[in-house]
């Protein structure tokens, strides 16, 4: 038995639809296999992973709050992905943004004004855009592969706010626990809905994704995002400059990772401390992928994968699996979705038969 | 000897790289990018610890370990080599995964004391002084590694099975119109990186820190990635750049003890920093110039090819 692909003469829309929806039906069925090599029930395993966070209205508010940075992230990703510039250092421009936004509440303590949260929110996307432009300078100054150097970066960052929060920065009157002063209300990113507990930090992530689509789709930044990743070739001869791509995609997808973190710290956490995400940068990966590199995509995608954060909480309290299951939905998500795309440009043939087949030029 | 024994250190802290790098150079002079060595690892170390747990053999586990590794590979081998999938993303996914699937299954043995693997002494040759005991009266990741490099080294450039792995590395098309199988020689060359990745890992929770716990590659399979630039995709060199990125890992643990003598407190943190940096610094010295990389790079790395019928 083989496995023959054949190039479909156009890339096929209706798979490019399908695509998402066969991979994640795909991960809920081995999902349920799993939970059944795990003895559980696979049905209500599968019902308590992804059907009941969805009843109660505090686990919705969390299920924003998970997605927000995922979506923020995934979204400037997708460009990324999409100009040919793998930044996979995403979770360590979210630290970065985290620290730099947290500089204000922080350091400057007494510095309590409506502009403070703006400032801090600005000094995030800075920091993150930032970190990323030390692979964007590396890669287009000195031909350095951006996939290894962003990556590298991530552990750096995340020993760096180790060190702030266990040093310089520990709250002195905190019974030595390592973390940083509570933020003042001044610097803390407020609810959106007197509901719950999910803050600002999901409408910024629907306006980037909204505003990013825009561009992809209008402007001729979005264009040239699209010619040079397809071919720089193609996009030299229109005079496009895939030097300053690297550094527009970086910055871009940098920032929004540091605008993600500061706004986790300053919604959701309201303090710095050692380790301030679940893994969301190398998430938002998959956000990015599931959503097929599209924008708004994203959107629909960051909430599939902040269920399955939600998901794995919830499995753990109710049937007692471990909340490692969530990474591993994770991660068989995203094969699953790689897998799938195959059918938007080729028509996946079984040939059961031993032998060379005949096959059609 | 104070000496003997940082050196000895060195020598289990960069077998893992010189290991996983050597299995990650066959697969991309084969002309596939597996970005996945992170999670390949990982799942040979569980894999190994687990059966050696099982079996209450550390050999058994190795095996084990290589078993993982190469099986987790076939994933990244059917996505990317028969469905075409973008290999930097299939890389990544089979990181992520790993990660995910070793920390669930390894649940249970955390906190459990390993089984460590023994040092095997050579006969005559661990008894001459000083050489003797650094390298002959080492443990069997030790040998096997510097076995790779000879082997890897004999195949790739004195055999016609590796003169054949690196045509289709450098051009892909060419070596189908010649009537290479491109696809079955990319599916070993994958599994090849797969079982020496595992091995790693074995090296990891059998030897190294005998012992599970999660994520405890911390990052090594990324620094073997960068290894096979640094050394320009030739093995001897990976030996040269292992021991190096090694000896940078554990003279960060010396120089935490040195600075505490002369009432220096570096942090602990800054300290842990330095593998990693060290790998983007060596990076960028290597790729600066255009050139050479160009001509040492696999032409056909990372590229898809469907064959044409």
């Amino acid at each position: 038995m083989r496995i023959e692909l054949e190039r479909r003469p156009r890339a096929s829309k209706l798979h490019a639809l399908l695509s998402p929806l066969l991979a994640l039906a795909l991960t809920v069925f081995f999902g349920g296999l799993m939970f059944m090599a795990l003895g559980k029930d696979p049905l209500s395993a599968l019902y308590s992973f992804f059907i009941e966070p969805l009843l109660d209205t505090w686990s919705l508010h969390e299920l924003a709050i998970k997605a927000a940075p995922l979506i923020l992230i995934g979204v400037g990703l997708s460009v990324a992905y999409r100009s040919n510039n793998w930044n996979i250092g995403a979770e360590g421009q979210f630290t970065v943004g985290a620290i730099f936004g947290s500089i204000l509440p922080i350091v400057f303590a007494g510095w309590q004004t409506p502009l403070t949260l703006p400032m801090m929110l600005i000094l995030g996307a800075l920091g993150g855009a930032l970190y990323a432009g030390i692979p964007a300078l590396l890669k287009a100054h000195f031909n350095t592969n951006e996939i290894l150097t962003s990556l590298m970066l991530v552990y750096v960052a995340q020993l760096f706010l180790d060190w702030l929060a266990r040093g310089v920065w520990k709250d002195p009157k905190g019974f030595n626990f390592p973390q940083s002063v509570t933020f003042s209300d001044a610097a803390t990113l407020g609810p959106m809905f007197e509901s719950g507990r999910a803050h600002w930090a999901f409408a910024f992530a629907l306006i980037a994704a909204l505003l990013t689509w825009i561009m992809m789709r209008f402007t001729m930044k979005g264009f040239q995002v699209a010619v040079l990743g397809q071919s720089e070739r193609a996009g030299r001869f229109a005079g496009f400059s895939s030097r300053r791509m690297i550094w527009f995609s970086m910055l871009f997808s940098g920032a929004l990772a540091g605008l993600a973190g500061i706004s986790e710290v300053a919604g959701s956490i309201g303090h710095i401390q050692p380790i301030i995400s679940p893994g969301y940068g190398f998430t938002a990966i998959i956000v990015a992928f599931l959503g097929r590199l599209n924008p708004l995509g994203a959107i629909a995608s960051g909430l599939v994968l902040a269920l399955t954060y939600l998901g794995g909480e919830a499995a753990q309290l109710s049937i007692g699996v471990s909340d490692k299951v969530t990474r591993v939905f994770q991660g068989l998500l995203l094969f699953f979705v790689l897998s799938c795309d195959t059918l938007i440009l080729y028509k996946v043939r079984l040939v059961l038969a031993g032998g060379k087949s005949e096959g059609k030029a | 000897m104070i000496f003997e024994a940082i050196l000895l250190t060195i020598i289990t802290a960069s077998t893992p790289l010189v290991i996983a790098s050597l299995g990650e150079l066959v697969t991309e002079r084969a002309g596939v990018l597996n970005l996945g060595v992170e999670g390949m690892m990982i799942m040979g170390a569980v894999g190994a610890f687990a059966v050696a747990q099982m079996t209450g053999s550390p050999y058994i586990g190795v095996i084990a370990g290589i078993v993982s590794g190469a099986v987790f590979s076939l994933l990244f081998g059917f996505l990317t080599l028969t469905l075409v999938a973008n290999q930097v993303a299939t890389g990544l996914a089979l990181t992520i995964l790993g990660l995910g699937a070793s920390g669930m299954l390894g649940e249970s043995f955390v906190g459990i004391p390993g089984i460590k693997l023994p040092a095997i002494a050579i006969p005559l040759l661990s008894d001459i002084p000083f050489i003797g005991p650094i390298l002959f009266k080492q443990d069997i990741a030790f040998y096997l590694s510097i076995a790779l490099v000879l082997g890897i080294n004999w195949f790739l450039f004195r055999t016609r099975a590796g003169l054949k792995l690196r045509a289709i590395g450098d051009s892909h098309g060419s070596a189908h119109a010649l009537g290479i199988n491109v696809i079955r020689t990319r599916y070993l060359a994958v599994m090849f990186g797969g079982a020496c990745a595992g091995l790693a890992g074995a090296q990891l929770s059998l030897i190294y820190t005998p012992q599970w716990v999660e994520n405890m590659s911390a990052g090594r399979g990324w620094i073997a990635l960068a290894l096979v630039v640094f050394a320009s995709w030739r093995p001897w060199r990976v030996l040269i750049g292992g021991y190096l990125f090694g000896a940078v890992g554990i003279a960060q643990l010396h120089a935490q003890i040195i600075g505490q003598e002369f009432g220096i407190a570096i942090p602990a943190q800054f300290l842990s920093m330095l593998p990693y940096v060290a790998t983007v610094v060596v990076l960028v010295l290597i790729s600066q110039n255009r050139r050479t990389t160009l001509i040492n790079t696999p032409a056909s790395l990372g590229k898809p090819f469907v064959p044409d019928r």
